[in-house]
């Protein structure tokens, strides 16, 4: 059976070799050709010589999840060998270079082997000992591309535009390439019976990163003022910010620049630097994952209690404690919400594509001065680190930023009786001033401790609930202006709902589909944002029974549901991989379609 | 005590050349013990503020946690403050000098805050030579907790409650020396003819100024036995320099022909006249100051005046390279790249 634009490749290298960027190019053709493709780097908390692997799946209906099931397993790393051969479908295949001859007890009768002499070729053709060891990548790449039927000109454009100013590096890598293809030509039938198609499906579709499109938002969306320690998964944004603000954000006449980065310390200096930062009127931001959310969650408290905007970025990754640095989790749902000592909330966006994760960046500084709190925009690896096909990015060029309620001095000669803390307006938000603006009016005393609503010190039991109460109201506020959830439905088509959020997405949706083809009606929602919207509640009473997908052990995203919508748990089904992977929408259906056999109550 | 402010002020009190009066420098009334050594600091920087016709709106005060975190509420109170949590003013002081480079900051923190728990941001905001003055109210132990040891205890100093510190105590002005500070002072809460001069030099200073002040706790460390007592400091109090201010507008009027007096010109213009005590040792050399820190250490001297100064400083902001205009006043016309940028990023990207 012919199978066209519907397979997955996996890639086995040793980390630190090149690999990388050669299964790129692979994914990048295959995207070139029109066809969706999505590619997830499974990688180790190492730099050199541990194995890592590279999936690719190329989907004509567009399912951008993960898939379980290997078609075609590339295999350059001896050392994860035998379990790379087991995790390949019956009836598929094993690429292999074949320069040392494969174990016997490896062999499995069920799947077909390509060997390859990848190391003797490139020996051969190559006298540079860097390129021998490079170029065995290319040369894989060249035998795929004659086994799947994608077009070598592809690749001559790639080169072309990847070597840009070094053209003496295309003809070498050409050539790497055919001694691919022409070896398959010359030994193996091909093309496969799965391959690619030329196809239109990709239209004006790019190829990016989540972390740099958030970057990329953060430059648009006004951040000044960065304060970091890297940490994987998070590192990445703010390097890719320091890339691109250092292009876009030049002062033209003096040549300064118009942004400032501080590597801190540990992750309490980064979020203090940011709060100051915030406190002082400049738009500013860190980025981190879960352990560094852990150490950060004394200041968020602050932040929350003395009203001032950040914005944060964790980029999830498995946890507790160390985990596994380079897997992902959604994970941090909890500590996120709630961080800190005392009674904290704070705002959370979760964006699903790297889109969203450039809308969403580029939004978080508007509410956060707007709600003067912290923003929280939470993503994971899978987001944040591999390339995703998403929308062309974006930017209004009319808009101005929402600085929220920030008071000038002519403001303050005009108001009489300003508190920093007074609740003028009946939503929770109050009106403040930046340091400096007024010589006699407008400057106050910011404190974690208890205050009045002029941001005196009290201990007055009355002062302190209110201050208290008003802060719930905030949140109110921001349930409100908050980004609404994706609703797949207008109208309820069943009994049985569907909730999932950030990269849960792709599997879910892919789910659905196949849910429904099952002959199950169910409906779906995807919350994009905590504090949460009315319509999620509307949706969740208007279920009886409501699958909530995540990719936690703890299913913290129901809990928090429980814990804010006083929804009866007893209809709400988890659905968690909390392997370190991404889910899969195998995974989805077949954990609802065994739910959906025993009767709802 | 009183706890209610009086609102009279005398009409003919002294302006300074701002037009204010000493009175628009002051904050609302002390809540620490009555005697603390932290008031004394409070009223040095309110003077100091008030010579040096520092705008108080120009000023941000930041604080940790602790008695001495409490200070910045009793002086300019038309400044903006910010009492962060335990140990990190510096790195919120850090970010809102990115934002607003053009202000003055001022931050004031315990030993406790500073040598214990913010030891960590203390020793990072000196190597970035964040532009701030950075006064330790140092009593050597923790007085809000009720007088605990703190990390700058003198090794035998004995506490109230007759508990003798067996460790050694931290040297704050020494490691600054060490990690890059580029002012460096010590000095005791009940000299303020000697502080109120190093506080206007610190605030001149273009980098990062540790004042380094010891102010005894009444309460809890001002007994027989404690090596941070009123008693204990006036008698190992050894001041390596006379010094004086001189703000840039200043004519210099004096003629100082003394040998041993120099005149130390800071990056505005200002200049420190210094009439050195100590013979050999001088301002801008570390290795004279580290070597008579650790000689006084030996003898049971606290070494008090301007101890280093690197007049070359270059602070965080021009280190990074960031534009002279706050970024905190920078609008969407700076901010935005054209949608043009945008587009050409998402072509690359297909």
């Amino acid at each position: 059976m012919s199978r066209i634009n519907d397979f997955v490749v996996r890639f086995a290298n040793v980390n630190g070799t090149g690999s990388a960027s050669a299964n790129f190019l692979f994914a990048k053709s295959i995207f070139r050709m029109g066809i969706p493709v999505s590619a997830k780097n499974i990688f180790p908390s190492n730099i050199q010589g541990l194995p890592t692997w590279y999936e690719v799946r190329i989907s004509e209906k567009g399912y951008l999840g993960r898939k379980a099931g290997i078609d075609l397993m590339v295999s350059v790393n001896p050392q994860s060998m035998k379990k790379d051969i087991a995790s390949v479908k019956s009836g598929g295949y094993f690429l292999y270079d074949s320069t040392k001859t494969l174990h016997s007890e490896f062999y499995r009768e069920d799947i077909h082997f390509l060997g390859i002499p990848l190391m003797d070729i490139c020996n051969r053709e190559f006298s540079d000992p860097r390129q021998k060891q490079l170029f065995k990548n290319i040369v894989y790449v060249g035998a795929l591309a004659r086994l799947l039927d994608i077009s070598l000109d592809e690749f001559q454009k790639l080169f072309e535009e990847q070597f840009k100013g070094k053209d003496k590096l295309i003809a070498p890598n050409m050539k790497a390439l055919h001694l691919g293809s022409d070896y398959v030509k010359d030994h193996f039938s091909f093309p496969l019976e799965f391959r690619v198609e030329r196809r239109n499906l990709v239209r004006d579709a790019i190829l990016i990163d989540g972390n740099s499109a958030a970057a990329l938002g953060a430059v648009y969306g006004g951040a000044t003022v960065v304060s970091w320690y890297p940490i994987t998964p998070s590192t990445s944004l703010v390097s890719s910010f320091e890339k691109y603000a250092s292009q876009m954000r030049i002062d033209p006449l003096t040549g300064k620049n118009n942004f400032a980065i501080v590597q801190a310390e540990d992750e309490l200096a980064a979020i203090g630097m940011a709060i100051g930062a915030g406190w002082n009127g400049a738009r500013s931001f860190t980025a981190t994952s879960g352990p560094g959310i852990s150490l950060m969650s004394e200041f968020l408290g602050l932040a929350y209690y003395a009203e001032l905007p950040v914005v944060l970025v964790d980029v999830q990754r498995a946890g507790p404690s160390t985990g596994m640095p380079t897997r992902t989790q959604q994970s941090d749902v909890i500590l996120t919400a709630y961080a800190s000592h005392g009674d904290t909330k704070h705002v959370l966006l979760i964006p699903s594509t790297p889109k969203e994760c450039f809308d969403m960046m580029a939004d978080s500084f508007d509410f956060a001065e707007q709600l003067q709190t912290p923003v929280i925009l939470l993503t994971d690896l899978d987001l944040g680190m591999n390339d995703h096909m998403t929308e062309p990015l974006t930017w209004d060029e009319s808009r101005t930023y929402n600085r929220g309620k920030v008071l000038s001095a002519d403001d303050l000669e005009s108001i009489a009786g300003w508190g920093r803390y007074k609740d003028v307006d009946g939503d929770g938000i109050p009106y403040r001033t930046i340091p400096g603006t007024h010589p006699t009016k407008g400057s106050y005393f910011t404190r974690g401790s208890s205050h009045d609503e002029n941001a005196v010190y009290s201990e007055d039991s009355e002062t302190y609930v209110r201050i208290m109460n008003r802060l719930v109201k905030k949140m109110e506020t921001a349930a409100k202006i908050l980004p609404a959830p994706q609703k797949y439905q207008e109208q309820n088509q069943s009994d049985v709902g569907i909730i999932f959020y950030g990269t849960t997405r792709y599997a879910a949706e892919e789910a659905l589909d196949l849910i429904r083809e099952n002959g199950i009606s169910a409906d779906a929602l995807r919350i994009k944002a905590f504090p949460f919207h009315e319509e999620i509640k509307l949706f969740l009473e208007s279920h009886e029974q409501v699958f909530i997908i995540e990719q936690n052990r703890d299913a913290q995203m129901r809990s928090l549901i429980i814990n804010e919508l006083e929804i009866n748990p007893k209809k709400l089904k988890k659905i968690l991989n909390f392997d370190g992977t991404p889910i899969t929408a195998d995974f989805i259906l077949q954990h609802i379609s065994k739910e959906l056999l025993t009767p709802v109550n | 005590m009183t706890y209610i402010k009086p609102k009279f002020h005398h009409p003919r009190l002294p302006k300074n050349d701002l037009g204010y009066n000493k009175k628009d420098y002051e904050g609302s009334i002390s809540t620490l013990c009555a005697g603390c050594g932290h008031d004394s600091i409070s009223a040095a920087i309110v003077d100091a503020c008030f010579e040096l016709n520092i705008e108080p709106h120009r000023v941000a005060k930041m604080s940790g946690i602790g008695c001495s975190s409490k200070t910045p509420a009793y002086f300019l109170s038309n400044s903006h403050g910010f009492n962060s949590v335990h140990g990190r003013m510096p790195s919120v002081t850090t970010g809102a000098n990115l934002a607003n480079r053009s202000m003055v900051y001022l931050g004031v923190s315990g030993d406790g805050d500073t040598a214990s728990i913010g030891m960590g941001q203390f020793v990072h905001v000196m190597r970035r030579n964040l532009n701030m003055t950075y006064i330790v109210m140092n009593n050597g132990c923790y007085g809000l907790t009720k007088g605990q040891d703190s990390a700058t205890a003198d090794y035998g100093s004995i506490s109230k409650s007759g508990h003798v510190n067996t460790f050694e105590g931290i040297d704050l002005c020494a490691l600054a020396i060490e990690l890059g500070a580029t002012y460096v002072a010590q000095s005791f809460s009940g000299d303020k003819s000697q502080l109120v001069p190093l506080i206007k030099a610190a605030l001149a200073h273009n980098g990062f100024s540790l004042i380094n002040v010891i102010s005894p706790c009444v309460t809890f460390n001002n007994n027989q036995g404690s090596t941070k007592s009123y008693d204990y400091v006036r008698e190992h109090n050894q001041a390596m320099n006379i010094l004086d201010f001189i703000p840039v507008r200043d004519e210099i009027k004096t003629s100082y022909a003394a040998d041993e007096d120099k005149m130390v010109e800071l990056h505005d213009g200002s200049t420190i006249k210094l009439h050195k005590i100590s013979p050999d040792w001088n301002p801008e050399d570390k290795l004279s100051i580290v070597m008579a820190l650790q000689k006084a250490r030996q003898q049971h001297q606290i070494l008090t005046g301007l101890l280093y100064l690197d007049r070359e400083s270059v602070e965080l902001n021009d280190l990074i390279n960031a534009t002279h205009t706050p970024l905190n006043q920078l609008s969407e016309k700076e901010l935005v790249p054209p949608l043009s940028v945008l587009e050409a990023i998402n072509q690359n990207l297909r």
